[in-house]
This record gives C-alpha cells, structure tokens and sequence, in this order.
C-alpha cells in the first residue's frame, strides 16, 4: 500500500460454522498509521465496523502466542505483524491452516496441546527428588544452552499451519510437540527419554517429518524445530545402534554446611517483634 | 518394533546399494579409469567375460543381495508414503503386512531367476 493514503483493506475470513453458512471474504477499509499492526487493524474493526467478527489475542506483544492467523498467505503473529512492512494495499485474514475453525479467524488448538502435553512437557526423573525435592538442579550455562532456543517456544501454532506434512497426516505429531520432546531431551535435569520414546519413534512421530523446514520459517520466537527433530532422529538412530552416550541426569546441589560460617556476621536481632511472638509471650 | 530400527536399516541397504551399484559402473564403464590406476581388468563386457561372470557363485550371490536390499530400500519408502495417507492401525498394520507379502514373495521369485539363470 501506499504511504500517501494510508488506508489499507482488511479482507478477512468469514465463518460460522454453526449458522450453516458459507465461508466468505469480508472487506473493511482501515485507517493506517505507522507502526499499527494486524491485530490493531482488527481491533479497529471490531469496535468501529463490524462487531461480529471473531479473532483471538492477549497480550498485544508476541508472548502468549493467541493470534496467529494466516496474513498475505504466511501464518503470522498479527500483533507482530505490521500493516506497513506487508506493502500491500489488500491484507488478507484467514484462520491458521490445518485446524478446524471455530469461527472466523479463531482455529481450534485442541491438536496442538492435545500432542504437547502426549510428549510429556515436563522433566520426569528417575529418582524421587522430583516428588520430594531437597535442593535444587545443578546446570552449567553451557547445558542451558543446549536446549535454551527450544524452551522459547509459545505453543502459538504456526508451525503446524506451517507444516505440509501435517496438511497430508492428522495423526502426525507436528513440529510443536517435536520440538517440545527435543527441549526436554537435551536438558540436564531430564532423564525421560524412555518414556517418550514409544510416542516419537513410530511412524506418525519423527520419521514422517520431510524437513520441508516450515515450521522454523514460521516460527515468530526464532525456534528452529526442523532442527530439533533432525537431532531427535539422530538420538533415536544412536540409541538403536547402541551408541547414544547416556547421561546422568543432573544433580541436585550439595548440602549447606551445618555450621554457619565464622566469617559471616551474625545477623541482627530483629527490630520488630513478630505477632505470634508476641502472642507466645503474652501466654 | 522401533521405526527407527526400520529406518536404519533402509538407509544400510540405501548404502549397500551405493557400494554394488558404484563397483558395477567402475567394473562396466569406467574402465579407462580403472586402467589408468593400474587395475586391468580386461574387456569385461565381451559376449566370454558376461558368460564367465554367469557361472560365478559370487556373482551370483552379489545379485541377490542387490535384490534384497533394494526391495527392502524400495519397498519400505512405498510403506512411508502410504502410511502418510493412513489414519487407522488397523490400516497400517494391513499395509504393513501386504507390503511384507509383496517384498518376500518377490524376493523368493527374483532368487529363484536368478539362481535359475546362474546354474543354467
């Protein structure tokens, strides 16, 4: 579009599945400033042309990953995605491919968490310090690192709408979930790779990924899951051939030394009596 | 068991396959090559060398290993593409099942050929 006009028409996705009504495009001409995004195209319409339009968001700033949708025929976070850098006079609204819609451009995410939490998004470990914790994990920064990019991710689920081979197998795990299992794989505190490997070595679960790479292209946190589920093939293809070199999990931090250290100043007695100290003496 | 132990065996027969089909076109084509390392293998593709070759057990063996492993390699692609297009275990498993039956029995036909044809 141009700068001069500074309008923009949002040609946005219509339907409502339980009105029995067809998809339709709907037009709506929208006052552009710079810096104004997609979702504040929306919210502009919603509350001055057409109240009945669905979408979903939350935070306005990329975090919470509530409005992705398909904008200019590329899945985008619409509160990252300014008006301006589309330059294009028609910006197209459609709701993220590969799931059912709800309405409009509000898709239906129960696919994608119902394969998050299948994975198992959490450390599980074989000791008992996880149920009964005594101290905390120890974790170099360099074991940080190795899993850091993966634990960015904010489930928005673009790389499933991203995805072709999710478009050809419903029963794909996705890029997300993937992604996800690898995190956890390459974290020093995790020891679950037994469990989870019953889920992800099967033919709906790494081998069918073509490494089309989509999902990283799509990604709006810079996550790469094509890289995560190569690596995780990898694990797997090592840890059939015997060669994966597994390790400990990590440990917990050792004890504090029961004395306290002479060096230190004893703190203060406190000022101000508690309350129920207070009540222990009145008794 | 484990798909990726399915998997790894297809890319060890995709690897077989390089070696044999690699040795095949240094043997047959290459032999300009061959001759300058020092390696004279004479002209292999005369009418006495492709009879010789016929009464080799090795080479007889060196055809059916070809055959195995390229019909796993091959076969096993087919299952991928096919399992894409799946959505119940029923099906995967019956896919599974027939492509075995089609790969055995096309095994057990190729050797038979070419155990035939070796031993005249």
């Amino acid at each position: 579009m141009s700068a001069g006009e500074q309008r923009a028409i949002l040609r946005i996705f219509r339907y409502n599945p339980t009105d029995g009504g067809a998809p339709r495009f709907q037009e709506y001409p929208v006052p552009v400033q710079k810096g104004m995004t997609v979702l504040d195209g929306l919210v502009y319409v919603k509350e001055n042309l057409d109240g009945t339009i669905a979408y979903r968001s939350s935070c306005r700033m990329g975090i919470c990953g509530s409005c992705g949708m398909v904008i200019n025929g590329f899945p985008r976070l619409a509160c990252q995605t300014q008006i301006l850098h589309l330059e294009s006079q028609v910006i197209e609204i459609r709701p993220l491919s590969n799931y059912p819609v709800i309405k409009d451009v509000v898709p239906d995410l129960t696919s994608l968490v119902r394969n998050h939490t299948a994975i198992r998004p959490y450390i599980i470990r074989l000791d008992d310090e996880k149920e009964r914790p005594t101290r905390e994990y120890l974790q170099s920064p360099d074991e940080l690192e190795a899993y850091l990019q993966f634990a960015y991710c904010i489930k928005c689920g673009l790389c499933l709408a991203a995805c072709p081979t999710v478009a050809t197998d419903a029963s794909f795990l996705g890029p997300q979930a993937l992604a996800a299992a690898y995190r956890y794989l390459a974290d020093s505190r995790d020891s679950g790779m037994e469990a989870r490997a019953p889920l992800l070595d099967t033919p709906h679960g790494v081998w069918r990924c073509h490494f089309a790479g989509a999902c990283t292209e799509a990604c709006p946190k810079g996550v790469d899951p094509a890289l995560a589920i190569q690596l995780l093939k990898r694990e797997l293809v090592l840890r059939t051939l015997r060669l994966s070199h597994m390790r400990a999990p990590a440990p917990v931090a050792p004890p504090l030394p029961p004395a306290p250290r002479p060096d230190i100043p004893k703190a203060p007695e406190p000022t101000v009596a508690l309350a129920h100290d207070q009540r222990q003496r009145e008794e | 068991m484990r798909e990726s132990v399915w998997w790894t065996v297809s890319i060890a027969c995709a690897l077989v396959m390089v070696l044999l089909l690699s040795l095949h076109m240094g043997i047959m084509h290459l032999a300009g090559l061959l001759n300058a390392l020092g390696l004279n293998l004479g002209d292999v593709r005369s009418f006495s060398a492709v009879v010789a070759r016929g009464k080799n057990p090795v080479q007889m063996v060196v055809y059916v290993i070809f055959l195995a492993v390229a019909l796993y390699h091959g076969l096993y692609g087919l299952r991928g593409i096919l399992l894409e297009v799946t959505r119940s275990r029923r099906w995967e498993v019956t896919i599974t099942g027939l492509l075995f039956l089609a790969g055995a029995l096309a095994f057990v036909y190729g050797t038979y050929v070419t155990v035939k044809t070796f031993t005249g």
